[in-house]
Formats: structure tokens, sequence, C-alpha cells
């Protein structure tokens, strides 16, 4: 069984999708039940979104078009 | 074996991700324009090497942090190994979490999560230590798994949840300051809210 100590020990492992099958379904019935420890782990999950979305860029223009160009180049020297 | 005719059509769609890890590894749009042109050059050369039905993406974050890691890098003087403070767990949680009962409605953390600008997000996790940013963006930004990350790395499984551990609740800690700084909410003594 899982208990609060458990769940915010294995809260990274959880969100990262590390945990065996059975620890993962013994800690979401545990957050299920434990308000407590269903905030910070909803915390901990919106900061991550907010992570990875925050941090994408747009490759420029003019950078995809001189890689190409660089391959093609390469390309042609190794004689592909 | 991978035949390299195959490569651009396989690779070039990867490369939004790659210039964003290479952007908050150098930290600076010239050199993480070189990085990655460097990458798809390595890659392409190499593109022998990788096996057909891996992980393309990892296959190739591995020539991106090698390619970092030996020639970027060595610009620097050193690398940045300074030893990151000792910061609690759930350390933004448990300073922005205790406003949720002050405020009605939707919680106040999320409300607060949302305002932090594209650029503080960038900077906090750009104001790690190498080691923990690069193990933080690998997992938080591009989805790896640990097992990804420590061969991306070449590290052991166990340093990349160490690095994860510490690197996440300094990247916190950072938020937590560009908050206080913008007055999105009040300090908090360090032994509150726990």
């Amino acid at each position: 069984m899982s208990d609060c100590n458990d769940a915010l020990h294995e809260l990274y492992g959880f969100l990262d999708g590390e945990l065996t099958e059975e620890r993962r379904a013994a800690i979401q019935r545990h957050l299920d039940e434990c308000q407590p420890c269903a905030e910070p782990y909803d915390f901990e999950a919106e900061l991550r979104a907010l992570v990875r979305r925050k941090c994408q860029e747009q490759v420029p223009e003019a950078l995809m078009i001189k890689i190409r160009t660089a391959l093609e180049s390469e390309a042609a020297r190794l004689g592909d | 074996m991978a035949d390299r005719a195959t490569f651009a059509d396989q690779a070039m769609g990867l490369m939004p991700s790659l210039y964003a890890a290479a952007l908050r590894m150098t930290r600076n749009p010239a050199d993480a324009e070189d990085l990655v042109q460097e990458t798809y050059l390595r890659a392409y050369r190499g593109f022998g090497g990788f096996e057909e039905g891996t992980n393309l993406k990892a296959w190739l974050y591995r020539i991106l942090t090698n390619t970092y890691i030996n020639s970027y890098r060595a610009k620097k003087r050193r690398p940045d190994e300074t030893e990151l403070d000792e910061v609690e767990d759930l350390y933004l949680y448990r300073r922005i979490g205790g406003l949720e009962a002050a405020m009605a409605g939707r919680s106040a953390e999320d409300e607060l999560l949302e305002r932090f600008t594209d650029a503080e997000v960038k900077e906090a996790l750009e104001s790690l230590p190498e080691n923990f940013r690069m193990a933080v963006l690998l997992a938080d930004v591009e989805g790896f798994a640990y097992k990804e990350i420590a061969e991306i790395l070449d590290i052991p499984i166990g340093t990349v949840m160490s690095r994860l551990h510490r690197g996440r609740k300094a990247l916190q800690k950072r938020l937590y300051e560009f908050a206080v700084e913008r007055n999105l909410t009040a300090p908090v003594p360090n032994d509150a809210h726990v």
C-alpha cells in the first residue's frame, strides 16, 4: 500500500513514467483518495508542461536553408 | 544500416527540438546555429552507423551533446561545475501553493505559473550549471526516458536521477526568485508552508 511518504518520494518517478505498472497504479490509487498528495502532483505536472511549452523555438528559415545546402555539398563531396 | 539518401527526410523535422536544445546549451543564437549545423553534418556522415528502427531523435541528441562538449564548451575557460545549493523538495509549490487558499476560483498556483514569461522560464533553465541543465532539458523539455538520457550523456542512470532531482529544485528556486522580483508573489520565509 502506498502512503503519503511513498507518494511524495516517488513523485518524479511517477511523472517521468519511470515506475513499474504496479507502483504507478498504487500511487494513482493513493492520489485519488488523498488531496494533500494530489495537489503537489498536479502542481509539478503543470510546471513540467509549462517548462516544455515555454522552451519551444522556431528554427530560423535561413538556418534551415543553410543546413540543407550544407548537406547537399557534403553529399556531393562524399559522392552520394 | 541507415541509407544516407534518407537522412534529410528523417532528420530535418527534428530540427526545432535540436535547435531549442542548442540554444539552451550555448545560450547564444549564433553558437546554437553553428552547433545544429555541425550536428547535422556529423550525423549525415555517420548515418551508416544509425540502426534503422531505433530512436533517431536520441541518436541526434547524442551527437549534439558530444559536439557541444567537444567544440563549444571548450571555448569557455571551464565548464560551470559549481555545486548547487541544497534546495528542499517541492520548493515552488510550498511557496506559491499557500496562495491558493487566499483566492477563489481557479487555483492560485496555476495562475501564477501562467504569468511566467517564455524568457523567464528559458533563463531559469539556462541558469542551471551545465550538467544539471542538460539533464533537465532532456527530461522535461524533450521527454526522454532516464535510460535514453543516460545513453545520450554517457552517465549512469543513478546520476541522471540525482541531476534531475537537484536540477529541477534549482530551476524552481530560480523561478521563485523571478516571481518575487516581479512582485508576482510575496517572499515567504524558508520554513513557511511546509
